[in-house]
């Protein structure tokens, strides 16, 4: 299967990697039996960040809540919490815009607060709730409110930006369920569009807060 | 107007649900079994040789794949943009790639790549290039005019004439002009001549360019970003270096493109190559927002000259334009002849010259960005009628309108038709809606530091093409699959433009299904979602495939029931007889029968003038139910024109040069309004992008190492919410163009140019008409012009900060 073109992966690397971590989390939590076959895979097969530390990570199992369930995974020290959504828990809503806290498309709840999870250590959330795009819809199929005014307003154009837009709309309403239209432009502020479509997210923020939205239709 | 069941009604885009929740995938949401991760080296220098490349230690690292070099990669004739190359002609051009079993992995083997390069002379200004002596951004020459690159150098005469602040106006590449302008000028009751310049700006696509390939059965399956289905197609197999059926193009989502995305473009090579050559493992190539401001295009800059005769009335009797387009490395855009086109249609001057010069730089390779020309020049000229305007005491809408195109119009050097103009309509509209007379009492009006301004403005984009495919498939269960070519890159024109079959095949919406997205489900050659056209140009597609299916439903119910196909209608899902309506075949049993009698009635026999693409779709959907394919032969000619109006009203703050966006509204001249919401959003969305060209977003090089200024959304300043108004208002004329078979044309780049001419035309009238002559007017600019000192920049400069 494998020839010169395709070296045959070492793993003996990798693998005296996952040792010493074995002996790593000894030391630090005193239990080590946790390390999992799937995180060699996870770890050979997943990117960390694109300037991140590369064979000398060590990984820790952590155990998030996300979206309402514990969720076992091996993080990195250094990754970001958007990068283990996407790349460890295949919660690929969550999008990277520019991965450096500049446009929020990777915008998630931590603890009903929106927040950038490109620029958040994962570590650093291991005793919060994390909500994510993928989590707001009702076992049933229901979507969240923010989510079917988006729908009935025509809120997304290119839809990249839309998961974090939504999520700092279902911020918003959380801590203010009756905002104005100008506090929920604050609110979304830190949500880059590059389509323009801001006008049709914030019609349907006031829809999904049960206000008046001030429709205009070319005739 | 004919009444329709589906045109002009909203509808919710089958797309619509998986942008809100979230499982809509874009490139980089797509996992393969064993994929590698794929990294880019890039130029660290604005134009270089590489000497040589050590990659013995990269290659070494465990869990490193391979390399793939420039010399591997398809060769593509100069001076087009390149896969990957040994001689970067811009900051962040890609040199090598290696893949890796994790990106951080492929990251660590870069930094253990050695590169040596040897430096070449670099420009990031246009006119220093074309100064005798001046350096070329390319070792083969500095213009590129019909895909020629020649060596273009002015006199020194042609510099010391212009003097500091005027544009020299050398020896063009491209030359054009009717009427005798000279004669009209002398004759003109007012005349400006002014230099201006307009930025280059960053495409900043939400979503960068990533995409992710292997192969499979000799076929390679490539998920990229494009504005457009099928259109790319031949371009990207021909980078990839296969056949267009060899390559299954899979772009559903695609997280904006403003015209960078709209034909293939070379990265997306980077992985398809890479994944061959490692045994047909699957690579991820991510790339970063970094990396996007060198590879992700970019609009053209323009430095420009433009001497305008007008009458006494406001009418343009004379305009004389020349352009130097600051081009980036290779091939770049047309910007600046689709500029002197847009005069020649929005203004209709009576005589005109058009002189303009493409000059190469070693900045991102420039391309298409909405209103590719058209948009700048309204952001340049429209400034200059509300100065002609005040100097003859003419109203700034009337001076608009007088110039306009109508139906009759011709245009250009070649006296070109147009299909439809309305935009006096859209004028008229406007200034009605958004009650232009009590605003222009506003004007001036001081509050403190703030003073009231209020502008309006016009553009224009051709907006349809001819000549295209369309594909549609009546199953066995009476779904009608209507198959579309045209890309995701958020109008819903996918669906608003299938919608026409489904009005013509009179079915209900709920029994259509839009196919699209993935070449592999058998999509029809469409023209690329780009050029505002897709109103136009695929109305017309679906609506000929559509008639080709009725056609063909007809035959097969005279060959059950007797008669001719013309004794025949369709309606409610049947087709029927017109004498005895019980004698009918519902679609789903038609189908069965098409099916049963194959040929040309499932798909088996095509139409011979149809593109290989649509032949190789259809083919692949025989036998599956009546096929209706057919291209569109449609008569007609002449320019279809998409035309736009802005109305705004401003608070500028002229102590802190800011301003606020009281009211705006869009008007649209796009004939028969498809998805009113659809089309609400576009001229919102065009409006905010226009804001953005005219007083936010910059493109800087620092002149003296030829580096990127400003390679951040935070320091390029696409508008956030916060810059623009939380609400807008929009209307559109509706009047039907008669060369489309439901009156549609297109809309997506007028409704930019007209808001930047809008918004900049305020901001003067806000200053009691200061003239800036330059794009992005920034706040600094503002304060200055405000407390009369000079600005920081000289007249010609590019590229500031």
């Amino acid at each position: 299967m494998f020839d010169k073109n395709y070296p045959e992966p070492r793993f003996d690397k990798v693998l005296s990697a996952k040792a010493s971590r074995r002996q790593f989390i000894k030391g630090v939590i005193a239990s080590g039996a946790a390390v999992s076959g799937a995180g060699v895979l996870f770890g050979t097969l997943t990117g960390c960040s694109p300037r991140g530390a590369a064979t000398g990570g060590v990984e820790r199992m952590l155990m998030l809540n996300v979206n309402g369930t514990t969720r076992t995974v091996d993080v990195l020290p250094n990754e970001t919490l958007a990068m283990t959504l996407r790349y460890k828990l295949n919660l690929t809503g969550t999008k990277l815009g520019c991965d450096r806290g500049e446009c929020g498309a990777c915008t998630v709840l931590i603890d009903d607060v929106a927040t950038y999870s490109c620029s958040t250590l994962t570590h650093s959330v291991r005793s919060k709730a994390i909500t994510t795009i993928e989590g707001l819809e009702s076992a049933d199929g229901t979507l969240h409110p923010v989510q079917q005014a988006m729908i009935d307003e025509l809120g997304p154009q290119c839809g990249f930006c839309t998961p974090g837009q939504i999520m700092s709309a279902v911020a918003l309403l959380k801590a203010n369920p009756q905002p104005t239209r100008d506090e929920a432009r604050h609110a979304l502020s830190g949500n880059l569009c590059r389509c323009g479509a801001y006008d049709h997210y914030l019609n349907s923020v006031m829809r999904a807060a049960g206000q008046p939205v001030s429709q205009n239709l070319p005739a | 107007m004919a009444t329709f069941n589906l045109i002009g009604k909203n509808f919710t885009p089958p797309d619509v649900r998986a942008k809100v929740t979230g499982t809509a995938r874009y490139s980089e949401d797509f996992r393969a079994e064993g994929m590698l991760f794929a990294k880019l080296l890039t130029s660290p220098l604005p134009h270089a040789r590489v000497v040589s490349v050590d990659d013995s230690e990269a290659l070494a690292l465990p869990g490193v794949a391979g390399i793939l070099r420039a010399s591997e990669v398809t060769p593509i004739p100069d001076p087009q943009d390149l896969i990957l190359t040994d001689e970067p002609v811009f900051v962040g051009q890609p040199i090598l790639a290696i893949a890796a079993e994790s990106e951080a992995l492929a990251a660590e083997a870069l930094e253990k790549i050695k590169i040596e390069y040897a430096e070449l002379p670099f420009t990031v200004d246009p006119l220093q290039s074309l100064f005798p002596g001046g350096p070329n951004a390319r070792s083969n020459g500095n213009v590129v005019s019909q895909g020629q690159i020649s060596d273009v150098k002015w006199t020194a005469q042609d510099f010391a004439a212009a003097g500091e602040n005027q544009l020299p106006m050398g020896k063009p590449a491209v030359e054009w002009s009717y009427g005798d302008v000279d004669a009209a000028m002398a004759a003109a009751r007012v005349v400006l001549d002014e230099t201006f310049v307009t930025q280059g700006m960053a495409h900043h696509s939400m979503e960068p360019r990533t995409a992710m390939a292997y192969w499979q059965n000799g076929k390679c399956y490539l998920h990229a970003s494009s504005q457009s289905g099928t259109f790319p197609i031949p371009t990207v197999a021909r980078y990839i270096g296969i056949t267009s059926d060899e390559l299954v193009f899979i772009t559903e989502y695609c997280g904006g493109g403003f015209g960078s995305k709209g034909g293939g473009y070379p990265i997306v090579a980077v992985p398809a190559l890479l994944s061959k050559k490692l045994n047909n493992r699957p690579v991820m190539m991510r790339i970063s927002r970094h990396e996007e401001y060198a590879i992700g295009s970019a609009r053209a800059g323009f430095q420009g000259r433009i001497k305008i005769g007008f009458k006494p009335n406001g009418r343009i009797a004379a305009v004389d334009l020349y352009i130097v387009q600051e081009n980036g490395p290779n091939t770049g855009g047309g910007d600046y002849t689709a500029a002197a086109d847009a005069v020649a249609l929005v203004y209709t001057p009576e005589t005109m010259r058009f002189r303009g010069v493409p000059v190469n730089t070693n900045t991102p390779p420039r391309g298409p960005q909405r209103g590719p020309g058209q948009n700048q020049i309204a952001a340049a000229v429209e400034p200059l009628l509300d100065k002609a305007a005040r100097q003859l005491s003419v109203d700034r809408v009337a001076i608009r309108r007088i110039n306009a195109p109508d139906n009759a119009t011709k245009y250009g050097p070649m006296q070109s038709s147009v299909t439809s103009a309305h935009l006096k309509d859209a004028l008229d509209r406007g200034a009605a809606d958004f009650n232009w007379r009590a605003r222009l009492a506003r004007s001036g009006q001081r509050n403190g530091a703030k003073v009231t301004g209020v502008g309006v403005g016009t553009a224009y984009h051709s907006a349809g093409g001819r000549g295209f495919d369309g594909l549609v498939v009546i199953k066995p269960d009476g779904k009608l699959n209507i198959h579309t070519g045209v890309g995701n890159l958020g109008t819903y024109s996918h669906t608003g433009t299938s919608r026409v079959a489904a009005e013509t095949l009179k079915v209900a919406w709920e029994n259509c299904v839009v196919v699209r997205g993935d070449s592999s489900r058998g999509l029809p050659w469409n023209l690329g979602q780009f050029g505002s056209n897709t109103s136009f140009t695929m109305t017309r597609t679906n609506y000929v495939a559509a008639m080709d299916a009725i056609a063909k439903l007809k035959e097969i119910a005279a060959k059950d029931f007797g008669g001719s196909p013309d004794d025949y209608d369709i309606g409610e899902e049947k087709v029927f007889a017109k004498a005895d309506p019980a004698k009918s075949l519902t679609y789903a049993r038609a189908a069965e029968r098409a099916i049963e009698l194959g040929g040309k009635f499932d798909g088996h026999d095509l139409p011979t003038d149809i593109n290989p693409i649509t032949k190789a779709a259809a083919t692949g959907l025989a036998g599956t139910g009546l096929v209706g394919v057919a291209k569109d032969n449609i008569t007609g000619a002449g320019t279809v024109p998409a035309l736009a109006a802005g109305f705004i009203e401003i608070e500028l703050d002229t102590e802190t040069g800011k301003y606020e966006i009281v009211d705006y509204m869009g008007v649209a001249d796009c004939g028969t309004v498809i998805h009113p919401l659809g089309l609400d959003t576009q001229i919102k969305g065009g409006a905010v992008m226009g804001f953005g060209l005219a007083a936010l977003e910059r493109h800087i090089f620092d002149p003296q190492n030829g580096l990127p200024g400003n390679v951040s959304l935070l320091q390029s300043k696409p508008c956030s919410y916060l810059d623009v108004p939380s609400h807008m208002q929009t209307a559109a004329v509706e009047i039907a163009d008669a060369q489309n078979p439901i009156g549609a044309k297109g809309i997506g780049e007028p409704v930019q140019g007209c808001a930047a001419a809008a918004l900049l035309c305020a901001i003067s009238d806000a200053l009691g008409g200061h003239y800036f002559n330059r794009t992005p007017v920034v706040a600094d600019m503002i304060v200055n012009a405000a407390a009369g000192r000079p600005q920081s920049h000289t007249p010609l400069q590019v590229n500031t900060a």
